[in-house]
């Protein structure tokens, strides 16, 4: 029995194993279809899209910045160029503690804390695997400690890169401006596609103004990465397009010979040749180095810029702002000529003031005396208010406005340097707009003198007067000559944009204007006849005073008794030589004083130093 | 009838079984190709592999040699062994990528779970096939207990994935036991209903793995990183594959353990679907010749071994492809013979030649 039970039980137990030996293969062959059929649905039905997963995983783009264009002088003298210099980036994705990696790095090198703002910034915007730089510029020794360092520190790189440089420092650095690093304006701003690598923008200047001529375009290269990111090879390469070199009219030594004229002044000289437009020179002082800004300036030397009173940062030639004063008296007879209100030889009774009819308000004459019968070349040589108070009041201040803007007050000039004012041309127009206030009759005697509300920048004044001299031909001011295409030495030369001359009835106007300025220098009467004297060519000018506080009716203006920084600002206007204009110049020296005493030498001596080859003022400035 | 087990009576040589020693060796072979591609063409690193797979097949030739009878009296010592090694592992065990798993025994190291991934489906046949079966409910605790023991001081070390795949080797056993399919469909229940409470037993780790299963694309560059990128692989491999040596995702270096535990990525991505129905093929031959080997078996101890073993392999095999496809949570568990490693080939290869003794061992009634 029990046999039978244990062979039954074998069999029995055989027969379960069997079938449970074939169940478990139908099992694994189950498992082994689930399989197929979830490696059918990568394989074949999702291959495509994997692929292309896979073709992007490997494959990458990375940009080629462009090298920045150069910016010479017009003789080719070197002013802004790309030195190499060594930054250090790190590649954020394979880091791990960011703000540890910073520590020990600061062990090393100085880094800033606006260093690691500006990191910190950038992280956010750009993606991991790229290298964001954290230090720029670093100096020769902390390369060599950061790379002795390097096996303690990966993920960190020292790249070369090429950073702008400014080898006149300071010289001009109103007119070029400077670059620094992109913010986050202007990442909103420029296409952020072309900027892809590049460290730097035009923040100021021509720099920002021929932002994109400078800039070039970016070049890419497709690379086969690992997936640490390590370039295994290129694929394939668009070649950046490297940034134009632009070729200023600017003369460096004129410049540095202007710079150098009023370097202890808080003063600006502007100076254009009057075919062309060409900016000569276009010096605003005191003036900084724009080096320190390149790659991010400290803050206790910005601190210290900002602050000085001397405002070394403001740009006075085109965003200086001051009433024109005298020397818009030219340009505001020719308004009374074109309009009829004064013939070349009517005269006007100068007793030391004047006063509106009924009003017993005075309007003084800076001559006390007065200066008895004047026309108007007398009045401009003399610079007779009396007789721009009565032009003004017989114009009213619609007809002013509209004279005067023809010769571009109150508009901007159109000058390539960016950041430019517009100056103020008053009218009632304007003064319901700005201030909801009615004009006053009083106030545009005052426009007359280009006192009052009149504003205008020193490269406005400069642009007017070579205007004037071109008798009407008007020139947009440009800063830049040429820009350097192709790198084969081909300029295309720039040409202004805005063009309008300004015409009048009777071309002889021009002589009455121009000849009243000549006569400011060269006669025994003329404000400013001493700059004339014995000079080798002719030329015209005119003086202005800016008045910086207000002098009541019964008060007389002392220099002696204001402080500094209540005097007048001096102006001067000039234009040589009057038959073949080749220069024409503005100078404000701010609180001077009188236009003639003090702005009046400096304009001469900029003209002498252009159009005198061989002056004594060249050969010492060359020694 | 003893008269009958004699070594002249075997027809085999060497007590190889050929159809089981071609399908090893043909395996072997793909996966020495597949290494040379993912390893970056290192030829060393190929050579170290084939010594490994030769020592691999020293082994199954030595085991093929002991009759079954013969071994079973060892397997309670070699059990117990096993069970002081994963406590000292626990103890004094060196900690490996934050698992305490390796025993340092001064001349090697090695991983005291490997060695129960044989020992327990070993002790628990051992222990079934001493009585007619089907197991009564108390010798069924006993077996339950042998296995689980092991099971939790792997768990503990920790090492889930290997803890899991002995349970199942010694489930696997009971299965073949016969126990009633009521018993079975019990366990899964409550299996199933104690899943929840497993779940806050794991560690942060291991829930994160599970997670990144279910949603690889949330963690692109941490846990989600393997399988995104191993799925990236199979998937540009397309029907006919990128080409041996010519898959970028491994060459390039995206695809991590591309050598160990993702090796089916680099494989699917060089040879594509048409390569894995091949592979798929030999293991299923392999598979089926196992349970052939288990239906020829001739006592409860030869059947219930090879049987287990045989479904054990499978395991190995779906776990790891499963994992390297995204089907299921990455477990560290390499594909069994291709890729890099000596534990888990020197553990196969020992199955293999429990295998092979256990067909050519066989009473050959004929006679």
């Amino acid at each position: 029995m029990s046999s039978y039970f244990v062979l039954k039980n074998v069999v029995q137990e055989t027969n379960v194993f069997n079938l449970r030996i074939i169940l478990a293969w139908i099992a694994m062959l189950l498992g082994l279809i689930l399989i197929v059929l979830r490696l059918i649905n990568l394989q074949v039905i999702e291959h495509e899209r994997y692929t292309t997963l896979s073709e992007s995983n490997h494959l990458k783009i990375r940009p080629l910045p462009p090298t920045r264009g150069l910016i010479y002088d017009r003789n080719g003298v070197l002013l802004a160029e790309n030195r190499v210099s060594y930054s250090l980036s790190i590649i954020p994705e394979q880091v791990d503690n960011i703000d540890e990696l910073i520590g020990r790095l600061k062990e090393l090198i100085l880094i800033e804390d606006t260093d690691i703002n500006h990191f910190k910034r950038l992280l956010q915007q750009r993606r991991g695997f790229d290298s964001i730089p954290l230090r720029l510029r670093l100096t020769e020794d902390e390369v060599a400690r950061l790379s002795v360092e390097s096996h303690r520190l990966p993920h960190v790189e020292i790249t070369s890169n090429l950073s702008r440089y400014y080898p006149l420092g300071p010289t001009a650095v109103h007119a070029i401006g400077y670059v620094g690093r992109i913010n986050e304006q202007e990442l909103a701003v420029i296409d952020q596609h072309n900027y892809m690598g590049s460290h730097y923008i035009g923040k100021v200047g021509v720099e920002k103004f021929y932002e994109k001529e400078l800039h070039g375009k970016v070049g890419f290269q497709q690379v086969e990465t690992n997936v640490q990111g390590r370039l295994l090879r290129v694929l394939e390469r668009t070649p950046p397009i490297p940034g134009k070199n632009l070729y200023l009219n600017i003369d460096v030594t004129l410049q540095r010979f202007v710079e150098n004229l009023i370097k202890d002044e808080r003063a600006s000289i502007v100076a254009i040749e009057p075919d062309s437009g060409g900016v000569l020179a276009l010096a605003s002082m005191p003036y900084y180095d724009p080096n320190l800004f390149v790659n991010g300036i400290d803050a206790q030397k910005y601190r210290e810029l900002r602050d000085s009173p001397d405002r070394p940062l403001f740009n006075r030639a085109i965003r200086g702002q001051y009433p024109p004063g005298s020397t818009v008296k030219a340009f505001v007879g020719l308004a009374g000529l074109e309009y009829g209100v004064r013939a070349e030889h009517s005269s006007t009774w100068c007793r030391g003031w004047y006063s509106l009819k009924g009003q017993s308000h005075r309007y003084r004459d800076w001559k006390k005396s007065g200066h008895g019968a004047m026309n108007l070349h007398h009045a401009i040589e003399q610079s007779c208010d009396v007789y721009f108070y009565a032009l003004a009041n017989d114009l009213g201040i619609d007809r002013l406005h509209a004279f005067m803007s023809r010769f571009g007050f109150g508009k901007k000039t159109g000058i390539d340097v960016s950041g430019e004012l517009p100056g103020l041309m008053p009218s009632r127009d304007w003064k319901r707009r700005a201030r909801n206030k009615l004009w006053y009759s009083g106030e545009t005697l005052i426009a007359g003198i280009g006192q009052g509300f009149t504003l205008s920048t020193p490269l406005q004044l400069a642009v007017a007067t070579a205007t004037l001299s071109k008798r009407g031909q008007f020139r947009q001011p440009r800063v830049v000559f040429a820009v350097d295409e192709t790198h084969l030495d081909e300029l295309s030369t720039v040409t202004p944009t805005k063009q309008v001359n300004v015409t009048l009835k009777d071309e002889h106007y021009w002589d009455i204007a121009i000849a009243g300025m000549e006569a400011v220098v060269h006669s025994r009467r003329g404000t400013a006849q001493k700059v004339g004297l014995r000079s080798p060519y002719h030329f015209a000018g005119k003086t202005g005073t800016a008045q910086v506080v207000g002098i009541k009716q019964d008060e007389h203006y002392n220099a002696k008794k204001l402080p500094k920084k209540f005097h007048d600002h001096a102006w001067f206007i000039a234009f040589a030589p009057i038959d073949n204009p080749k220069i024409a110049v503005s100078v404000i020296v701010e609180n001077g004083g009188g236009g003639s005493k003090t702005a009046a030498p400096l304009a001469k001596k900029v003209m002498d130093f252009y159009l005198l080859p061989n002056s004594p003022l060249r050969i010492a400035n060359k020694e | 009838m003893a008269t009958d087990w004699t070594e002249k009576s075997s027809p085999h040589f060497l007590h190889l079984d050929k159809p089981l020693l071609l399908g090893l060796i043909i395996l072997c072979c793909m996966g020495l190709f597949v290494l040379y591609s993912a390893g970056g063409q290192d030829l060393d690193l190929v050579g170290r592999q084939l010594l490994r797979m030769l020592l691999g097949f020293g082994i199954m030739l030595i085991l093929a040699q002991i009759r079954p009878q013969y071994l079973i009296h060892w397997i309670p010592w070699i059990y117990i062994t096993g069970i002081f090694f994963l406590i000292a592992v626990l103890l004094v065990g060196e900690i490996v990528n934050g698992s305490q798993r390796w025993l340092n025994l001064g001349l090697f190291r090695f991983q005291p779970s490997e060695m129960m991934k044989l020992t327990v489906p070993l002790m628990v046949t051992w222990y079934l096939a001493d009585k007619p079966l089907p197991p009564n409910y108390w010798r069924l605790t006993l077996a339950l207990m042998i296995t689980l023991i092991p099971v939790i001081l792997i768990a503990k070390q920790p090492d889930l994935g290997t803890a899991l795949l002995i349970a199942a080797s010694g489930a696997f056993v009971i299965f073949f036991s016969g126990i009633s399919w009521r018993l079975i469909f019990t366990a899964a229940f409550l299996l199933t209903a104690l899943a929840p409470v497993l779940w806050f037993m794991l560690h942060d780790y291991q829930r994160e793995r599970i997670y990144t299963l279910l949603n690889p694309e949330k963690a692109p560059l941490s846990t989600g990183y393997h399988i995104i990128q191993s799925k990236i692989a199979i998937g540009s491999g397309g029907f006919y594959g990128k080409g041996w040596l010519k898959g970028t995702q491994s060459n390039l270096e995206f695809l991590p353990e591309r050598t160990t535990d993702f090796v089916f990525a680099v494989y699917s991505e060089e040879f594509g679907l048409l390569g894995i129905l091949i592979l798929l093929s030999i293991y299923l031959f392999i598979l089926t010749r196992g349970l052939y080997i288990a239906m020829q078996a001739q006592d409860t101890f030869s059947r219930l071994l090879a049987g287990s073993l045989t479904l054990s392999f499978f395991v190995y095999i779906f776990v790891n492809i499963g994992m390297v496809a995204g089907l299921l949570p990455v477990v560290g568990l390499p594909l069994p013979l291709i890729s890099y490693g000596g534990t888990s080939l020197i553990t196969l290869m020992a199955s293999f030649g429990l295998l092979m003794s256990i067909y050519t061992h066989r009473r050959l009634l004929s006679n």
